[in-house]
């Protein structure tokens, strides 16, 4: 049923735009209003959720430690896998967010008659992550040569690193095609993989097809049928300096591509692609294991009903003192 | 107990079945669930809606506003965990942890795995407190909270020991311990607890310890011990008991206390502090470590938790050293100095012995055992005789709470090795913070339960028989009171032949005491090496 | 309402708010009027019908295209003869035909590459190999 629902939810997406621009001529509306739209509904969104999250404490540290604690000076701490220190939690921080560490301790369990279970190298999860994630970001970086002029440097470098091969012309991207390897491993994998296909929900198809819709666009563009670029910066231009202008003869592939990327950005705050920012904000990862060194509050710590002493005494004396056990009152 | 088919008829499916996880109804199965929480119990420590009820009734017995009840608490908590939140919200559903919880992968039930188990709040989340599930309902993976959810709940969240081990596989850290801990909390608030957590609770809470064992009862039986270690080593330990002015107040799971082979490792404590002259003392009031509260709820975990600091506090002593146990070192590592603190009124663990300042304790004032026998071993202040443990081939098998609640996993290496000769690993992905739980922890290990155990015990098992096969392991240590009394049953189930011990009973073992007999048996009276001939000199 | 841990969620947020949105500041105040390709060189003024070898707005878009095209052709196939759709027959040259007419690099060519962000002297890679025709300035 997710499948199902999310691949139509994308292709009414694409007819939208195609009749929209061919038929009904609402150019204006796809190159304009709705990328304004979308980008700001990303930007209050992002910050709301954000804020959202930030409004609940953390009232305990509850760092998953996953190496050795500060502990005997003769003992080594795993200073990165269980910190103690804020430089630890960035490095360890820096090596989830920017190399996804958890994920590559994955493992695969095989269950064999017996029963026994082995454990099978598992990496492909983290492969296809990491390509998907650092190509789309590289992607990304690529696509600000259409937003900014004069084209800064870094922008060009990226460029010239990933189209490095100088393979056909247009030179292919590599991360053009990685991005779309990797969605489609991710889309694969979750089809048939028995437990992840089981756990799937429509919005875990959705953002794929929407990504791989995506892709395919923006290849088509570049590499088969063109659309006029100096034309896409002007509108692309016009946009980030609100002098929002729509150039006549744009292909409606552009408006297709634009139009899904729009709708990824407005999405993005009401779904699990939020994991961007909620990954930073993960008490079991982004906190430092030194709670038996330092005192961390907690700002709702109210006092609690204890079974004092005094009364535990008042119930045993007897027995406590038949016993020989020292009492406070005799 | 319900009967448990043998190992080899134990069926186990990882294949999901034909129908979607929200349209397919639990099913209570006698051995997988745990019997409710008797009123008393409840009374004990004003826990609301104490009843008379079972899991398999049609009718909980819930006051009429009992969903009102339940979301109102799950906003609740949204507010004051920012954990719950991000869990609730950031999931992507990759599956990296769905084959990381041994109670998945010794049962194939889908509803295991660390993300459904979750999702079985997320959904009721999303249906509740987020806009797209509000609007578009299931398509937006949102479901109505209905009875046969809530009765889904309980099964499941009763179903997870909160060992983390799905947390450390996760890209964002989801914790499926938090989930359940608070997912418990919501059951609690209408009373469906199981009785075998909320005994102990309700013990600890009047007696000192989850057993319920009285002052004078407590006493007793640690004077038990002192003459077993007499008849074996000859040596007369001294403990005392809720003295003032001793240097260090000592807490231990009162499971060491009571049911063997815990008791083994309560002698090597004694016979441990008595050689090294140790000025401490038992409290019979704070007479438990662990903390089934942590299993009920964070205010039951903290109103149990506090008699360790108000006892340090009356009794006036330094510093608080603790036994061998799992859960309580995640109490006493991540909430009890947040909860119940400041300590101030104690001083940094300082070994009299050693000198050395345990300044990874500073706040908390409280420093495990085996931190502690670690730095003496090191020092060079023990006389140890490793080849007494000749007998025993051990491995070591990290319990869930230290290992991914504090990182604890060099020390008992290191003690282990300077106490017995043969020592073998389990495979790289079954110990340290890869460990697998027992199967039975976070206060599910009751009979009841015991088809359910043994399979979420098939992981840690199927990684000793690994080691028993390869190197003959026959000896299964820990530092755990909870692993002690469950990994036995688990041993005798998957693999016989390996028996169960804590890190100190091959202390007591190795620990050459100034003034002992010459000894002829270990602590559990059996031979040691070279000496099974003897027996019958002692007839 | 309150917000813990403020001053890291903020600070962060705000470094991610200003990245997603360095077009809009990173332009601010720049004038980028679209480029303005020049057709005034001497060769064609002279034509009496001003017309590319394709229609304009193909060649806009599939120029780079045509050039891969030709220099396969020369090169691979020995053939140097294009036949345009008008019947037209072209010498395949990018020095010796385009830049004919073309004489003004940086004036034509350079104009839109830059504009949509290539490298002035990289890509396209036209001129690791030809030489650049001397402009008179």
């Amino acid at each position: 049923m997710g499948i199902k629902f999310s691949l139509l939810t994308v292709v009414a997406l694409v007819l939208a735009v195609f009749l929209g621009v061919k038929a009904a001529g609402l150019q204006y509306f796809f190159g304009v209003i709705f990328p304004y739209a979308a980008i700001f509904i990303f930007l209050v969104g992002f910050i709301y959720r954000i804020l959202k999250w930030a409004r609940s404490p953390v009232p305990f540290r509850i760092p998953t430690t996953a190496g050795q604690q500060k502990s005997l000076p003769w003992i080594k701490q795993n200073k990165i896998d269980n910190p103690s220190t804020t430089a630890g939690v960035v490095a360890r921080m820096a090596l989830e967010v920017l190399l996804f560490r958890s994920l590559f301790r994955n493992t695969k369990v095989e269950l064999r008659e017996g029963p026994k279970i082995a454990y099978q190298w598992e990496k492909w999860l983290w492969l296809a992550g990491l390509a998907f994630h650092w190509s789309f970001f590289i992607i990304l970086v690529r696509h600000l040569r259409f937003f900014t002029e004069p084209v800064p440097f870094f922008v060009h470098m990226t460029d010239r690193l990933d189209g490095f091969l100088q393979v056909g012309l247009p030179g292919i991207y590599i991360t053009d095609l990685l991005f779309l390897a990797a969605v489609t491993y991710l889309f694969i994998r979750r089809v048939v993989i028995p437990q992840v296909r089981y756990i799937s929900l429509p919005a875990d198809y959705f953002p794929l097809f929407l990504l791989m819709a995506l892709g395919l666009t923006g290849v088509l563009m570049r590499y088969f049928t063109k659309v006029d670029v100096v034309k896409v910066k002007e509108l692309a231009l016009g946009l980030v300096t609100f002098q929002p202008k729509v150039p006549e003869g744009i292909g409606v592939l552009f408006y297709i591509h634009f139009f899904l990327i729009c709708t990824l950005f407005a999405y993005f705050p009401f779904s699990k692609l939020m994991h961007l920012g909620g990954v930073f904000l993960s008490p079991t990862r982004n906190l430092p294991n030194d709670s038996r060194m330092k005192r961390h509050i907690n700002p709702w710590n109210y006092p609690v009903k204890v079974h004092t002493y005094a009364e535990y005494e008042d119930h045993f004396r007897d027995k406590m003192i038949e016993a020989g056990l020292p009492v406070e009152k005799e | 107990m319900a009967n448990v088919p043998k190992p080899n008829e134990l069926v186990i499916d990882h294949r999901p079945p034909a129908t979607g996880w929200m349209d397919t109804p639990v099913e209570f199965r006698p051995g997988t669930w745990c019997y409710a929480a008797k009123p008393k119990n409840l009374e004990a420590v004003g826990l609301p809606n104490p009843r008379e009820w079972s899991p398999i009734d049609d009718d909980w017995k819930l006051p009429d506003n009992w969903k009102q009840i339940v979301l109102e608490g799950l906003r609740e908590r949204l507010e004051k965990y920012r954990s719950l939140r991000i869990f609730m919200d950031i999931c992507v559903r990759c599956g990296a942890c769905s084959d990381k919880c041994h109670f998945f992968i010794g049962s194939g039930d889908p509803k295991n795995m660390p993300v459904l188990r979750a999702e079985l709040l997320r959904s009721v989340y999303r249906r509740n407190f987020t806009t797209a599930g509000k609007i578009l309902g299931k398509i937006a993976g949102g479901r109505e909270l209905t009875m046969s959810v809530f009765k889904e709940w309980f099964y499941y969240f009763f179903q997870c020991t909160e060992c983390r081990r799905c947390s450390l596989f996760c890209p964002y850290g989801i914790d499926t311990a938090e989930i359940t801990i608070i997912g418990r909390e919501l059951l609690n608030l209408l009373g469906c607890n199981i009785d075998w957590i909320a005994g102990p609770v309700a013990n600890c809470y009047h007696n000192g310890n989850h057993l319920g064992i009285q002052p004078h009862a407590f006493k007793d039986m640690i004077e038990f011990f002192v003459d077993e270690i007499e008849a074996v080593t000859g040596v007369r330990v001294e403990p005392t008991f809720n003295r003032k002015g001793a240097e260090i107040l000592f807490i231990t799971p009162s499971g060491d206390v009571f049911a063997d082979p815990g008791t083994y490792t309560l002698m090597g404590y004694l016979m441990l502090f008595h050689e090294i002259g140790l000025d401490y003392t038992w409290s019979t009031y704070a007479s438990e470590g662990g903390n089934f509260g942590l299993f009920t709820s964070h205010e039951m975990m903290k109103r149990l938790n506090a008699k360790m600091y108000a006892e340090a506090r009356r009794l006036g002593v330094k510093w608080i050293l603790g036994g061998e146990c799992g859960h309580m070192w995640r109490v006493i590592n991540q909430y009890m100095d947040t909860m119940n603190g400041p300590a101030d009124f104690l001083e940094v663990p300082k070994s009299p012995i050693t000198g050395t300042v345990f300044d990874n304790a500073k706040s908390t004032k409280m420093t495990h055992i085996v931190e502690f026998t670690a730095d003496l071993i090191k020092h060079g202040k023990l006389k140890l005789d490793p080849s007494r443990n000749d007998n025993h081939v051990v491995t070591y098998h990290d319990s869930c709470n230290p290992a991914r609640g504090m990182g604890f996993f060099e020390e008992p290496r290191y003690v282990l090795k300077n106490v017995c000769n043969h020592f073998y690993e389990m495979p790289p992905n079954t110990i340290r913070e890869q460990t697998f739980c027992c199967g039975s922890g976070s206060g599910l290990n009751t009979d009841e339960f015991m088809e359910m155990r043994m399979r979420g015990g098939l992981p840690r098992a199927n990684a000793v028989r690994h080691v028993h096969e390869q190197h003959g392991v026959n000896m299964l240590s820990c530092i755990c009171a909870i692993d002690r009394a469950v990994l036995t049953a688990s041993m005798n189930y998957w693999v016989p032949g390996v028996e169960v011990s804590g890190v100190h009973e091959l202390v007591g073992n190795a620990l050459v005491m100034e003034g002992e007999m010459e000894r002829t048996t270990d602590l559990r009276g059996e031979p040691l090496p070279g000496m099974e001939d003897s027996d019958d000199e002692d007839l | 309402m309150k917000i813990y841990n403020a001053k890291p969620i903020l600070i962060g947020l705000a470094i991610f708010i200003g990245l997603a949105t360095f077009p809009l500041w990173f332009n601010m105040g720049k004038a980028a009027p679209p480029p303005d390709p020049k057709l005034d060189t001497p060769v064609i003024q002279r034509m009496a019908v001003k017309q590319c070898i394709m229609p304009k707005d193909q060649m806009r878009t599939e120029h780079m295209q045509l050039l891969n095209d030709w220099r396969t052709e020369v090169v691979r196939n020995n053939n140097r003869i294009y036949t345009a759709s008008d019947g037209k027959q072209y010498n395949m040259s990018l020095q010796n035909e385009c830049m004919n007419c073309h004489s003004n690099k940086s004036q034509f060519c350079d104009q839109c590459h830059i504009y949509a962000g290539l490298q002035a002297d990289a890509t396209p890679y036209c001129w690791t190999c030809h030489i650049a025709p001397k402009e008179n300035k």
